[in-house]
């Protein structure tokens, strides 16, 4: 949930218009930062008014029910038994799938609701899956990484691992330039050993409780790790998922072979931006590859969910004054790709609501959006024709019933069409991190955070 | 470059931004103004309008003007094609989610009007450029977004009809303005507090000072005008005979002199001061006896409340409204002069709003609203501004008194005080950059006291302090008793800052116009 933030980050920066908006310089940049924190804030309070993932569908429930159990489990068991079926913990009703820090987070939350309002009925979310903590942990190890200090992100960047899984579509990203940066210096293997000296002792630290056996570190992982649920869910704009339609890969073949496919494939796709950062790392070249490096995750990696869109639009975001139409073209494909799970948690006013909301801050007046790409009147064609099926389909996918054979003839059409665009944009990306070296040899840190 | 961007196309963007805002409001609560539109949007389009004012099928009678009624038969008429129960009576008490969507639509909908003026008054009577942020201040205002967009009333358009008459006064077209004001009246009576500015302001400025013949002729002009809309509004009525049951229905007499949650004005004053007397008079050995009324309870019956004080009728408080306004109904005779209306119509209301019979907090937003539009004339507007918004906007919280809307209202006030916060200071010190040294004064004392001065700012702590003892700590000390305190809290400290704004914009009005 993360979308309404970064526009409003990144939209009034630019010269003063004939309207001055408060916001605009002269405004006192910590207030105007706190002014667009607490907009921020607003809007996710008014989205959380609205109904929340699986309100109301038993048996089950969703996402926020998932969130209160954890809450109960952590705070009613002991550690060592937080991961384990055990008579309190059954592990295949929202068993806790997320790594140590996030548990600690469901624990402390939980002994707030406990002390205010023991009923837990306050925290509603609507979707609070994607925990935006990570994403926060994960914003601070690239601040980190860009004011030059390592150690400080090595640190932050595994306690972001630490808090979910998901944060590892980074990790190549954050390896190679870093690896890239320790191999300039003097002496090459002191600073690696420093590093590794930090990523362990955070692991260590995170997994005290669990580090008594081996066994419990392993039950640990496997929760974590669930290669059982199959290559893809539902309709997801990945590789594995699109190419399923035409290759039926559960049915071919068995998960290990999957597991290695997947596995090369996602390798295969970040190795150009890994050994572009290895060689010359820099921190545009970092802000390039840490979207080119989840990206891959997301379009080859085992097991995706919809909402993993939302890790690479974080360095989207971070490149949005670099590359304006390729953030605004992202974003709104990302929310289209989720658009039959908002369908499904009955969040479509909510949606038009957010979607309506970036493109006004996108083009807010007084943005510098006038300098446009300078493409030739074919290829806007080329690049309208998608944006005009996704408009259509938004209509069809609510109004038309789908063909008896297909029911999920539009969620596959949606998933197709954010596919090809997403492959277009990582390409795009992984074009421009390239040519980074060629354009110019050192590029100086300008973006603030 | 789109740089070029103009203070009205701003402003569009800044209603779009808080039509999306709206549209995320729509799940969440409602009061029973709810019900009450939702009937009147059914009764005036199942019904003949002969019936419109007799009845009596709902318990939420119709009981305002006809052009408001005429209103809800506008917006009705696209309801059948989109569910033939919106606009069937009996209603049904439990109303479908398209229900709520349809009539939130329709309160974002007649926003259109309010998005007109503010467009129209982006210049001011002297033609100059207002700035974005005095426009933005009205689209914006949490005020309106919450008792209009999560308590469900129409202020936006009433609003809207308010600041279309100010903006013909300022340009002049006085008759123009008129006619509007009238019909203001006639779609919710409660502006009729502005009335007497208006009265006098017109016949000034429109029918003095251009020989006897002339006066009289535009006098008669402005009277024809005004009564034309006052004609279409109750002339039906008239025809069905129902103009004694429009006016019991418009004018409920026997209501108490506070609503159930006390406004905060001069009353709260009143009946504190009553209460203290009265303890401290039975401590001292009198035979105090306790009023049978009790305001606390939220009834307040025909018996006097008061115990020591003298009990206070309508013909008091309409004295006493008539006399605070005095003071600006001298000055709009005097000097006449399209600049200074907005000050004098929102003064009235402000008077109104302190001293009235019956006020609603709700009531706070008819001076607000066009305060907002000239809050960044000067640094001392923009203080005043700064206060009273917020005084004013806090007192409606105890509106919204879900769990679910808490974060909702807290945030949208929070971050509107920081917009005003980074818009003034920055507007201050541009302008005083601009202006070179010689009125560099009111810039370095944006610099050198903070922006409101210590005075200010303990106040707006207090309110913090306020609600965090509502919140958090009356249920620790009390438990369950006293249940109003902290209500009462809420309306005597915000009481504090409404008299502080009113007794501002007197002096103001005294000195400076």
């Amino acid at each position: 949930m993360a979308k309404p933030k970064k526009p409003r980050t990144h939209a009034p920066d630019p010269a003063g218009a004939a309207a001055r908006l408060p916001w605009q310089p002269p405004a006192p940049p910590v207030p105007t930062a706190l002014l667009i924190s607490l907009a921020a804030l607003l809007v996710r309070v008014l989205v959380s008014v609205g109904p929340y993932s699986g309100q109301g569908a038993a048996p089950k429930f969703g996402d926020y029910e998932a969130q209160r159990h954890w809450m109960e489990l952590t705070l009613h068991l002991p550690p060592s038994d937080w991961y384990r079926n055990t008579s309190d913990n059954n592990l295949s009703y929202w068993g806790l799938d997320y790594p140590p820090l996030s548990a600690y987070q469901s624990l402390f939350h939980g002994r707030i609701i406990n002390a205010s309002l023991p009923d837990a009925v306050a925290l509603r979310s609507s979707r609070g899956y994607e925990s935006p903590e990570s994403l926060g942990l994960t914003l601070g190890a690239i601040a980190g990484v860009l004011s030059r200090n390592d150690l400080f992100a090595a640190a932050l960047f595994t306690l972001a691992i630490n808090h979910k899984q998901m944060s590892l579509y980074f990790a190549p990203a954050f390896f190679s330039h870093l690896l890239g940066k320790c191999l300039k210096r003097k002496y090459p293997i002191a600073e690696v050993m420093k590093l590794a000296f930090v990523v362990l002792g955070t692991f260590a630290l995170v997994w005290w409780p669990f580090l008594h056996s081996y066994e419990a570190a392993l039950q640990v992982i496997s929760r974590l790790a669930p290669f059982e649920r199959g290559i893809y869910e539902d309709y997801v704009a990945n590789f594995w998922c699109s190419t399923s339609v035409f290759i039926k890969w559960k049915r071919l073949f068995v998960i290990k072979p999957l597991k290695l496919m997947s596995l090369s494939a996602t390798i295969l796709a970040f190795l150009p931006s890994f050994v572009h950062q290895v060689k010359s790392p820099s921190n545009l070249g970092f802000l390039y590859s840490l979207m080119n490096s989840s990206f891959s995750f997301y379009l080859f990696s085992y097991q995706v969910h919809e909402k993993s869109i939302l890790l690479p639009l974080l360095p989207a975001s971070l490149l949005a004054l670099k590359e304006p139409q390729m953030y605004g073209w992202f974003v709104y494909f990302a929310l289209f790709s989720m658009y039959p799970l908002i369908c499904r948690d009955q969040l479509l006013l909510q949606y038009i609501a957010i979607l309506g909301l970036f493109f006004l801050i996108y083009y807010s007046p007084g943005g510098s959006h006038g300098k446009r790409l300078n493409i030739s009147c074919r290829a806007k064609v080329v690049l309208s024709l998608p944006f005009l099926c996704s408009f259509l389909l938004h209509f069809t996918y609510l109004q038309i019933e789908p063909p008896k054979r297909y029911p999920f003839l539009f969620d596959a059409l949606i998933m197709f069409i954010c596919f090809s665009q997403f492959v277009l944009l990582t390409l795009y990306t992984n074009y421009k991190q390239w040519m980074l070296d060629t354009h110019s040899r050192s590029v100086g840190v300008k973006k603030d955070l | 470059m789109a740089a070029s961007t103009s203070p009205p196309a701003a402003a569009a963007w800044a209603f779009a931004v808080a039509t999306c805002v709206k549209l995320l409001l729509v799940p969440t609560y409602h009061s029973t103004d709810f019900d009450v539109h939702r009937y009147w949007l059914a009764l005036t389009h199942a019904l003949p309008a002969r019936q419109w004012y007799t009845d009596a099928s709902s318990q939420w009678t119709l009981d305002y003007p006809p052009f408001f009624a005429y209103f809800s038969r506008l917006l009705a008429l696209p309801a059948p094609l989109v569910d033939g129960t919106l606009v069937s009576i009996p209603v049904p008490d439990a109303p479908p989610f398209t229900h709520l969507l349809y009539l939130r639509l329709t309160v974002a909908f007649s926003d259109l009007l309010l998005l007109g003026s503010v467009l129209l008054l982006a210049r001011d009577a002297r033609q100059r450029q207002r700035p974005f942020l005095a426009l933005a201040l009205v689209l914006w205002s949490p005020a309106l977004l919450a008792v209009d967009h999560v308590h469900f009333q129409y202020n936006g358009f009433l609003m809207g009809l308010l600041l279309l008459s100010l903006y013909f006064l300022e340009q002049g077209w006085d008759l123009a303005g008129g006619v509007v004001f009238a019909s203001l009246l006639c779609s919710k009576h409660l502006f009729l507090v502005a009335a007497p500015v208006y009265f006098i302001y017109l016949f000034r400025h429109y029918c003095c000072g251009r020989g006897v013949v002339k006066g009289l002729g535009r006098l008669v002009l402005m009277g024809a005008g005004v009564a034309a809309v006052f004609a279409a509004a109750f002339a039906p009525f008239m025809y069905y005979g129902q103009i004694q049951q429009l006016f019991n229905r418009l004018f409920p007499f026997g209501r108490g002199l506070c609503h159930a949650y006390w406004a905060p004005n001069f009353w709260v004053f009143y009946i504190i001061l009553d209460k203290v007397l009265a303890f401290l008079l039975r401590r001292l050995g009198f035979n105090i006896a306790i009023p049978e009324a009790s305001f606390t309870g939220g009834l307040v019956g025909d018996s006097s409340p008061f115990a020591v004080l003298p009990k206070v009728t309508p013909i008091t408080t309409f004295l006493l409204v008539i006399l605070a306004m005095t003071p600006c109904l001298v000055k709009a005779f005097s000097n006449p002069q399209p600049k200074y209306i907005i000050r004098w119509v929102s003064y009235a209301c402000t008077c109104g709003f302190i001293f009235g019979w019956h006020v609603h907090e709700k009531a706070s937003l008819h001076f607000t609203i066009p305060l907002a539009l000239i809050a960044m004339d000067r640094l001392k507007d923009a203080r005043h501004y700064f206060l009273l918004s917020i005084a004013s906007c806090y007192s409606l919280f105890p509106l919204l008194f879900e769990n679910q809307e808490y974060p909702i209202k807290v945030m949208l006030l929070l971050t509107y005080t920081t917009l005003m916060w980074v818009g003034f200071t920055s507007h201050f010190a541009a302008n005083s950059d601009q202006e070179g040294k010689k009125v560099n004064r009111s810039g370095s004392t944006v610099m050198k006291n903070g922006f409101i001065g210590w005075i200010g700012l303990s106040y707006l702590l207090g309110i913090a302090a306020i609600e965090l003892w509502s919140q958090v700590f009356h249920h620790r000390v009390f438990g369950d008793r006293l249940p109003f305190l902290p209500l009462i809290m809420v309306s005597f400290y915000c009481g504090i800052g409404m008299m502080y704004s009113w007794m501002w914009q007197l002096v103001y009005i005294v000195r400076h116009t």
